[in-house]
């Protein structure tokens, strides 16, 4: 398997790291070497958050990734920081509710998805983060439905367990749209 | 299955693992999911979990519980570390065994909060004033923050001297799947020097560091430096990655040696023969390994987040026999791979 090298960035209070956790588990439950790094300090509040997950079948080296080749983006200043950074060739997902931009590089695969608006549709509102998990494991055809829904298990806290079934089915409606 | 979890909560976890039941801390980033998984659990296993007023008020519970005999610990990042270095020494004079966590930042002065490796000097020369050492752990991954607590604490009984664990933010805030440790409940080791109630069965115990007759105070120092002598001898920890036939050895500790690891990889696609020799205690200071490893490569890399604060330990473990060069990043900057790959083909280029 080629090394998955996954940013997700956005503001702070979308569920960035949440969605790198989702994910970082479904590394895990796959029998992946994992590892999950986040942006911490005066930046989350209000400010841009990111975090990077490393999925690979070589024991992790170094969890910052100057170059990822999976790009998951919920806000144009991660958008304008980061877009030029990634990995020629690799994947980026875009939540086009809240970025009205195009990407201007011809040499990456890009899935602009309104995840805000299908989740606020949806009456999910604020699961857009999974929305786009749900689109990226769907197109990268890395793991299955199923898979998902247990890592979401893993990662929704047992005092939310009515989050438990919007979670997946913000995963369904992301894997869903086309 | 193994649990993800951050380098900070593994650590934590480990400690009360260990049987560690007394935390004695002050907020700080970034080492806080400590203090906080502490403040969660301890009331939970019937110990005692107390945010001080200061890390001076902190790092002083930490030497009165050591002195009644009980695990203790406390957490801090680098400022913090620098305020509890009265109470190090204190207790490094009183013989006492106990845990130090330090998760760097950047500095100097209050700095910055991202990781660093640059309180090196401070933990393995000088943690506060006086004659003394104090064992140092440095763990690479989120699986060695949990494995060195019981090790710490094991190795501080069993010598009398503090022990600290040197992480930085990246380690303590990434998450990476983990094993968990076995639980340990009772006390490792009997503890016939504590000062923990005589019953009237035996003399007083007395904890101290004030000797103010000089031959006493010196007999003190060199008998504590006997034990050193038997630390350096037995409880070096070092890692070797691609020695075999390395002709280029990088030495790099925690987070830096991942990074390092990561140019090995891409430096031997390109037929470069390079390895890594990983400190995992930086004092004692693994001379035996970097010794026997260095005297048979063309080059030594050091690779730190600091400003070469290890450059000249290894210089003196190969004897000034092999050239020491040296990459780092600063101030809460990381390393990437490709800066250290560059450095890596830079230097097989000129010894060709």
């Amino acid at each position: 398997m080629k090394d998955l090298n996954v940013l997700f960035a956005g503001f702070g209070g979308q569920g960035i790291l949440f969605a790198g956790k989702v994910a970082a588990y479904v590394g895990l439950l796959m029998n992946k070497e994992i590892s999950w790094l986040p942006s911490y300090g005066p930046e989350m509040r209000g400010g841009t958050a990111n975090c990077t997950v490393c999925i690979s079948d070589e024991e992790i080296g170094a969890p910052n990734v100057p170059n990822p080749n999976v790009f998951v983006v919920m806000n144009l200043p991660s958008f304008d920081k980061f877009i030029a950074d990634v990995e020629s060739g690799g994947t980026v997902v875009i939540d086009s509710s809240l970025i009205d931009k195009k990407v201007e590089r011809d040499d990456l695969n890009v899935f602009y998805v309104p995840a805000s608006e299908i989740a606020e549709k949806n009456n999910i509102s604020g699961l857009a983060n999974i929305v786009l998990v749900g689109k990226l494991f769907h197109e990268m055809k890395f793991a299955s439905m199923e898979m998902l829904d247990k890592a979401i298990e893993y990662c929704v806290p047992k005092s939310k367990e009515k989050m438990l079934d919007m979670n997946k089915q913000a995963a369904r409606l992301g894997a869903c749209f086309a | 299955m193994k649990v993800l979890m951050k380098g900070n909560e593994a650590l934590a976890h480990a400690a009360v693992s260990a049987g560690c039941r007394h935390f004695f801390g002050y907020p700080i980033t970034p080492q806080t999911e400590i203090s906080a998984y502490m403040a969660k659990t301890m009331p939970k296993v019937g110990g005692t979990y107390l945010q001080a007023e200061s890390e001076i008020a902190a790092i002083n519970m930490v030497l009165g519980a050591a002195a009644a005999g009980v695990r203790a610990m406390t957490s801090s990042s680098s400022p913090g570390i620098s305020l509890k270095a009265e109470g190090i020494s204190y207790m490094a004079g009183s013989d006492l065994p106990a845990l130090i966590v330090n998760v760097q930042r950047g500095g100097p002065g209050l700095g910055g909060i991202q990781p660093s490796q640059s309180d090196y000097w401070q933990a393995t020369k000088a943690t506060g004033h006086g004659d003394f050492q104090i064992l140092v752990y440095a763990p690479s991954t989120v699986q060695e923050m949990m494995d060195m607590v019981g090790h710490a604490f094991d190795t501080a009984e069993k010598y009398r001297v503090p022990a600290m664990i040197l992480a930085d933010g990246m380690l303590g805030q990434m998450m990476e799947p983990v094993t968990l440790p076995e639980e340990k409940t009772a006390e490792a080791s009997s503890k016939p020097w504590a000062a923990c109630g005589h019953d009237n069965k035996r003399e007083h115990n007395v904890i101290n560091s004030l000797y103010l007759t000089p031959n006493k105070l010196e007999d003190l120092v060199l008998e504590r430096y006997a034990r050193y002598q038997k630390i350096q001898e037995t409880e070096q920890m070092a890692e070797e990655y691609k020695m075999e036939d390395a002709e280029m050895m990088i030495v790099a500790y925690g987070a830096s040696a991942r990074v390092a690891r990561g140019a090995i990889m891409q430096a031997r696609e390109k037929g470069i023969k390079v390895g890594l020799v990983r400190p995992i205690s930086l004092w004692p200071f693994p001379v035996d390994a970097v010794r026997s490893n260095g005297q048979k490569v063309k080059d030594i890399l050091v690779v730190e987040m600091n400003m070469g604060q290890m450059v000249d330990d290894v210089r003196l473990a190969v004897e000034c026999r092999t050239p020491v060069h040296f990459l780092g990043r600063t101030g809460g900057m990381i390393p990437s791979p490709i800066e250290v790959l560059k450095k890596i083909e830079e230097l097989a280029s000129k010894s060709k």
